[in-house]
Order: C-alpha cells, then structure tokens, then sequence
C-alpha cells in the first residue's frame, strides 16, 4: 500500500493497520533528512497550511510548525487567545476565513472533542488533529509507537502499561487505539478516579498497583496529571499521588527486568517521574521529541499528496 | 505488450567494464570521487561497478551512496499515487568531491534534476558528472546530458525500456517493451 485510507488525521479510531506502518516507514526517511546538513525537502513548496491552536501548546505547536517547515510549506499559524474567537466568531466561520485565504490543510488543537470530526464534514482541507479535548491526539500516539519501535525492533507482542490521569487524557486514548492495532498488549494503571469507568471495554487491562504494572510490562508511558481538566479533587493530595503512582530510580532497580519509561510532555518532575528517572538511559522521552517530527512530516507529507492540484 | 532483447547479459557485461575503465581513466585512484547510485534502479548499477572496480581493476576505498529523490520531484501531487520514498545512505560529506551520478536510464532528465536538488543538502560538490547504461535519444525535456553513456537507443514514446540485474531480476539484460 502506498497510499493512506483517509483524507484527514482526525484520531487513530479511523487508520488501519497499513497507514501506521506507511506512516512509520515515511517517517524512517524524514528521519534520515532531519539529520543531513541541510534539513529540508521542497515537497510541499505549494502547499499552504493553517495551525489553529484554540488551547495552549508549546511542544505539539512547535513540532508541527518545524515538519510543515521542513517540507517548505507555507505556514499560517494562529492562537485562539489573540482572535475574533473571544469576540464570538463560530469555530466554522473563523475556519472558512482562513480558508479563503486559500489554505490546503488545517491542523487543528481544540478543547472540544470531535471538533476535527466536525470541521471535516464543514470544510474542504485537509485536517489534522493535534488534539481535541480528551478524545483523541494522533500524531502523539504515533510517534510513542514509532519510538517504541525505534527501541525495541516492534511493537507487536509488547506489554505497555499507561500511568496516571487516564479520564482526562486524549494521549492515553490514541495510544490505547494504536497499541492495540499493531497487536501490543495494553494496560492502564492510575487512581480509581481517574480510571474512565468502562475503559475494560476497550480490551485494556486494568491495574491500581504501580509496581504490579511495572513488573508486568516492557514499556511505562507515563501521563501528566491533568490539573487544568480538574473542576473536583480526584485524589487528596499531589504527595500522596507521586507516593503510589510516581515513578522513581528506586522501584525502577527493584524490579526484576529494565523498563522503558516513555513521558508525553511537559513532565511534572517529582510528581509523576523523578529527575533521575526522567534523564536515565531508560528514558525515550527526548527521542520522543526527535521522533515528533519525522512523524509529522511524514503524516503532512502522505496527506498532502491526495490533495489534487 | 511485446518485448524485444536490447542487451544480453554478455553486452551487459562488456559495457560494465568500459564505463568502468572510463572512470578509472577520468578519476584515477578515485581518491576525491564519490559514485552515488539514485534510487530505486540505479543503485544495482552503482552497486555493481564498484564491485566491478574493486574486484577487476583493484581500486581500493571507493565511496559509495544511494540518494533517493523522491522529494525533490517535481511532479509531486501529479499523478494518481502517492510518490513512494527509497533509503538515502550517504555516510560522508560531499563537500568538494567529485561526484558521479548513476542511473539506468536516462530518459526526460528530471530524475537527475531532482537528484542535482538533493545532492545540495549534503554539501557543495566540486562536480557532478552522470553515468547511464542506457540513454534515451531525443526524449529529453531538461537540456541535461550523460558524460558516460553505455548504449544509446531510439525509443518512440509508448515504449519502456527495462533494465534488469541479475541481483534482483534473476538475469542481467536489457528490453525494449511495447506497451
């Protein structure tokens, strides 16, 4: 297959099995390119792209801006927090402003799930989500399996274990998705109240104690706890929280095999990673970063190419 | 579809060693030569003059790569598919070498187009010269010519030619194919 089975990056829920590997094999080739001299290809020279981040970003923000850029797209970019947004413009109308301007992709950051989805159905682009609300973050999950492969050779057959804020974490869903399509096993692990009640459904396992799941699995993707999605108190206190699910050089040496331990970004040092966990030989979560962008480029590249002139 | 036997594996063979020997002729001890095979087809003709160079006429140290092109085409968004990316394995700088392209075919000149693109983000050459085993008369649309030709033929537009290696088509030989 040479070709993706979508038009639109909109969650992993929608690729097949065949997209991720083209996906992971474009990407191998944009590796190389990122580490030449010069660290850019005129591919989508005629391409205009929109990143529209109607909530915070750095990193994703950043990533994306970099692969558009190393493929020498043009790029708008542009933050909810200085638009017509706050004066009440509709998600719809903002977008099809932008889009007269003649743009040919959007990627897209939104705090409403299924605004990708949505958009979709409205718009005539390409749309790429970078994230929406707690539903899904493609591009996030690809890149934590591509670096899973990049480490261990495959991602079939392997154990890994999903650490913390599960209920607030589009990340944590995607992946879930992505694992389970290249035939890893998952498992959750987190506070009973930040485990979504049903999540079983999903096929996943589900674990309370740290250290069972940490003895279980091949790699630990370790999450955020979301404070900002917080509107209660999921647990009493961020103490007792990094007691029973942070991850620290001690528990790692006490268990029985070396771990990879994967982080998302931003980390939370000395709430759910330790520093010297975080900055071990252990950690992936730099060439997560690195990797980030062979990801992209590749995801904009492949969808790029079904826009017809 | 029919097919017509343009080189045989004997043609194929004594072609080798006179590009071989025109290259000895030009570069020497290929002490500031690097070849770089473009992929996907000419990299088993790069990769076999090299062993032709090695073993046969006992140049020592040859620098060998494999550039792919793909995204430097300029037909990107063209055509029906989705343009397919090759490895690119270039372990050195080639920063004031002399650089050999080489390829099978040469036919409108935009491979070698996108290759003289792509060959910029490893550094500035000295020069660039192209080696093909076989050259295509008249179908250039680049004013862009071989320096080292094995063959050159005649071929009308619903034509191909194909060239096949022994290490990945099982026989070494050239065919002109009706379409």
């Amino acid at each position: 297959m040479s070709e993706l089975s979508v038009n639109h990056l909109l969650g992993i829920k929608y690729l097949k099995e065949q997209d991720i590997q083209l996906i992971f094999e474009t990407a191998d080739h944009f590796k190389e390119v990122i580490n030449r001299p010069i660290k850019k290809v005129p591919s989508l020279r005629d391409i205009t792209i929109a990143n529209l981040f109607f909530e915070n970003s750095t990193r994703t923000k950043l990533s994306f801006e970099l692969a558009e850029k190393r493929l020498s797209a043009d790029v708008i970019n542009f933050s909810s927090g200085q638009s017509s947004v706050k004066k009440g413009e509709t998600l719809i109308d903002t977008v099809n402003n932008i889009l007269s301007m003649k743009v040919d992709m959007v990627v897209m950051r939104h705090p409403n799930p299924g605004a990708g989805v949505f958009l979709s159905k409205h718009i005539n682009a390409s749309i790429i989500n970078a994230g929406d609300g707690a539903h899904e973050h493609p591009t996030q999950a690809l890149l934590d399996s591509y670096s899973i492969r990049e480490k261990l050779g495959s991602v079939k057959g392997k154990k890994v274990v999903i650490v913390g804020d599960i209920l607030h974490s589009r990340v944590a869903l995607s992946n879930i998705f992505a694992l389970q399509l290249q035939g890893a096993q998952v498992m959750v692990c987190g506070p009973k109240t930040l485990l979504p009640k049903y999540i079983d459904k999903l096929g996943v396992k589900v674990e309370t104690d740290l250290r069972k799941a940490l003895n279980w699995c091949d790699v630990a993707n370790m999450l955020r706890v979301q404070n900002e999605r917080m509107d209660i108190s999921y647990f009493p206190s961020t103490r007792e929280y990094t007691q029973q699910f942070g991850v620290n050089k001690e528990l790692l040496d006490s268990l029985d095999k070396e771990i990879t331990i994967m982080h998302p970004g931003p980390i939370n040092r000395g709430v759910e990673i330790t520093s010297d966990v975080a900055d071990s030989k252990q950690s992936i979560i730099l060439d997560q970063v690195q990797n980030g962008v062979a990801i992209r480029m590749a995801a904009i590249y492949l969808l790029a190419s079904k826009i017809k002139q | 579809m029919s097919q017509k036997v343009l080189l045989n594996a004997k043609e194929v063979n004594i072609i080798l060693h006179r590009l071989a020997c025109q290259l000895i002729e030009k570069h020497t001890d290929f002490s500031n030569t690097v070849l770089i095979g473009l992929q996907p087809r000419g990299v088993f003709l790069a990769d076999r003059l090299t062993k032709i160079l090695e073993d046969h006429y006992k140049v020592k140290n040859i620098q060998l790569g494999h550039l792919d092109i793909t995204f430097y085409r300029d037909d990107f968004r063209r055509g029906e598919k989705t343009l397919e990316a090759n490895t690119t394995k270039i372990n050195f700088l080639v920063e004031d070498k002399n650089i050999v392209f080489i390829d099978d075919v040469l036919h409108t000149g935009r491979s070698i187009r996108a290759a003289l693109t792509a060959i910029q983000s490893f550094g500035r050459p000295n020069e660039i010269e192209l080696l093909t085993l076989i050259d295509r008369r008249f179908s250039r649309h680049l004013p862009i010519q071989p320096d080292y030709r094995g063959r050159q033929v005649d071929v009308i537009n619903n034509e191909k030619v194909k060239v096949n290696w022994k290490e990945n088509d099982n026989e070494d030989s050239v065919y002109l194919i009706e379409k």
